[in-house]
């Protein structure tokens, strides 16, 4: 059995095509300013329609994290420990990721980090963060 | 406050391991008993409300159930709201109760979450809540969702490890004068912070239990409970808030809709959380009933894991809780999990809670959490 992969619908096809190109981007709203992730139709600040796709600076700090020692599937087995983040990134949103290149212990809440995208086995990388 | 919804009976199964049972046979053995306690038949249910299966799940839940059970209900419908499935059962029940729709509404739950399925398996069925896209790629589980809560939680309020351990022990106290309960064997701050990590810095003995066991209540008009055998719980407060289901869009990762669903539910009823004599809110894991209880306001932030540890939740503390042993030692199968805590909350204020009874209360709270602290439903029950 596979990891789950992302499987584009019409609302985020845009966001996973970019992930392609090496970019992180998120939804503004071109009527209130508000910055959002994941992919909506409408706006979550004032429900307009009217968003505009922006690239991430792609840095950004680990707002909350966890170091898994149980895997809910098979498939994420191999990789006890790892750790998933939430998070935070400079243009106000959050994404949850897998952080790279560190060890488990050393994370900490705060902790500076940049977006990269990992291969997965499907069509669409995977956004990740690793220390910066 | 007289209320017009009053509680009539309740019941639950064994609970645990229940060798050769099924969910829908657990919820009809609920359903029997429950009716039986408020002295009606089963032909007096006019009105059937349901939660959901993950061993037998159904399309049309509550129409299986009423069938197996052989009633006609005039109105009937499946709640799905994971943890706060419960109390939102109780909280319609008795919508419709004041609407004048029904008259005599039964509220049932119960799955074989243990023996139905296998560990594994209930694992990653949980981890299918995660966002399809934005989570589940990344390898999350429930307990992951809320250990990202955990983390950020000690981090803002200075809550540590050993507070989350004091919630456990708390509960297997409790759990320990309860002959029904799941687990009795008595553990200690040590044992939990020794207990297998699970996703840090959530250790097995911060999460729930995986049980098989069902429950039920019967909700009827006041008037039409004159004539039933106990004496009527009132429904005197009701609330919900819904802000989000995915953790990734949580509004916070420390407040949650738990503070305006109570407010909801102490304004109604026209009672403060002072006024409240025991509590019976969801435990799925340590960090879950301890952000709860600070979000409620039952205590400052920060102050509820040194209370804990001071004895703030037995039988003689600040606020009696949970006081069956919740999910974390009585036992948790699915959306029963959470109907337990109404159960216990109505033998508490019926004075039926034998050893472990509080003395005298008048007024109990409860409270259930649904998804990662994001469907929220808080009841204020009192002697009527
Ligand atoms: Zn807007």
């Amino acid at each position: 059995m596979s990891k789950p992969l992302p499987q584009p619908n019409v609302v985020t096809q845009r966001f996973w095509s970019s992930c392609k190109d090496g970019r992180f981007e998120f939804q503004h709203c071109k009527a209130c300013g508000h910055n959002q992730f994941p992919p909506r139709l409408t706006c979550t600040a004032c429900h307009g329609a009217d968003l505009d796709w922006l690239p991430s600076s792609g840095r950004g700090t680990v707002y909350s994290f966890t170091v898994v020692h149980r895997a809910p599937l098979e498939s994420f087995k191999a990789d006890v420990p790892y750790v998933i983040a939430i998070v935070a990134l400079e243009e106000g949103v959050r994404a949850m990721v897998n952080l790279r290149g560190v060890d488990p212990k050393a994370v900490a809440i705060g902790m500076p980090i940049e977006v990269f995208f990992e291969p997965t086995e499907g069509e669409y990388p995977l956004p990740q963060a690793r220390p910066r | 406050m007289a209320s017009k919804a009053v509680i009539t009976g309740v019941a639950d199964t064994a609970v645990g391991k229940v060798d050769g049972s099924t969910s829908l046979g657990l919820q009809a053995e609920a359903a029997a008993a429950a009716v039986a306690d408020a002295g009606l038949s089963l032909g007096d249910i006019d009105g059937v409300l349901c939660g959901y299966s993950f061993t037998e799940p159904h399309l049309m839940l509550s129409s299986v159930v009423s069938e197996f059970l052989g009633i006609k209900p005039s109105y009937s419908i499946a709640v799905q709201a994971g943890g706060a499935t419960a109390c939102a059962q109780v909280m319609q029940a008795a919508a419709l109760i004041e609407a004048g729709i029904c008259r005599h509404v039964l509220a049932v739950c119960g799955d074989n979450r243990l023996t139905g399925m296998s560990r594994d398996k209930a694992v990653a069925a949980l981890s299918e809540v995660g966002h399809a896209q934005f989570e589940r790629p990344y390898g999350i589980s429930v307990p992951s969702a809320y250990a990202l809560v955990a983390q950020r939680y000690m981090h803002d309020y200075g809550v540590t490890l050993e507070h989350l351990a004091g919630v456990a022990v708390a509960h297997r106290k409790h759990a320990m004068r309860n002959p029904k309960a799941q687990m009795r064997q008595p553990i200690t701050l040590e044992d939990v912070a020794k207990s297998k990590p699970i996703s840090t810095p959530l250790r097995l003995l911060d999460c729930c239990l995986i049980s098989d066991g069902g429950a039920a209540v019967v909700i009827s008009a006041a008037d039409a409970a004159r004539d039933t055998r106990k004496r009527g719980i009132g429904v005197l407060g009701t609330g919900q808030m819904n802000t989000h289901e995915h953790i990734i869009a949580s509004p916070s990762l420390t407040d949650f809709g738990c503070k305006q669903s109570s407010r909801q539910a102490f304004d109604r009823a026209g009672v403060t959380p002072a006024d409240i004599d025991v509590a019976e809110i969801y435990d799925s894991f340590t960090i879950t009933l301890l952000a709860e209880l600070e979000s409620i306001g039952f205590f400052a932030r920060g102050e509820a894991g040194p209370a804990i540890l001071g004895g703030a939740l037995d039988l003689d503390g600040q606020l009696p809780c949970n006081t069956h042993g919740g999910l974390l030692s009585y036992a948790h199968s699915g959306a029963a999990g959470g109907m337990f805590h109404v159960v216990e909350a109505v033998r508490q204020l019926r004075g039926e809670a034998e050893g472990r009874q509080v003395a005298s209360p008048e007024l109990a709270f409860v409270h259930g959490d649904g998804g990662i602290l994001s469907a929220h439903c808080s009841l204020v029950l009192g002697r009527n």
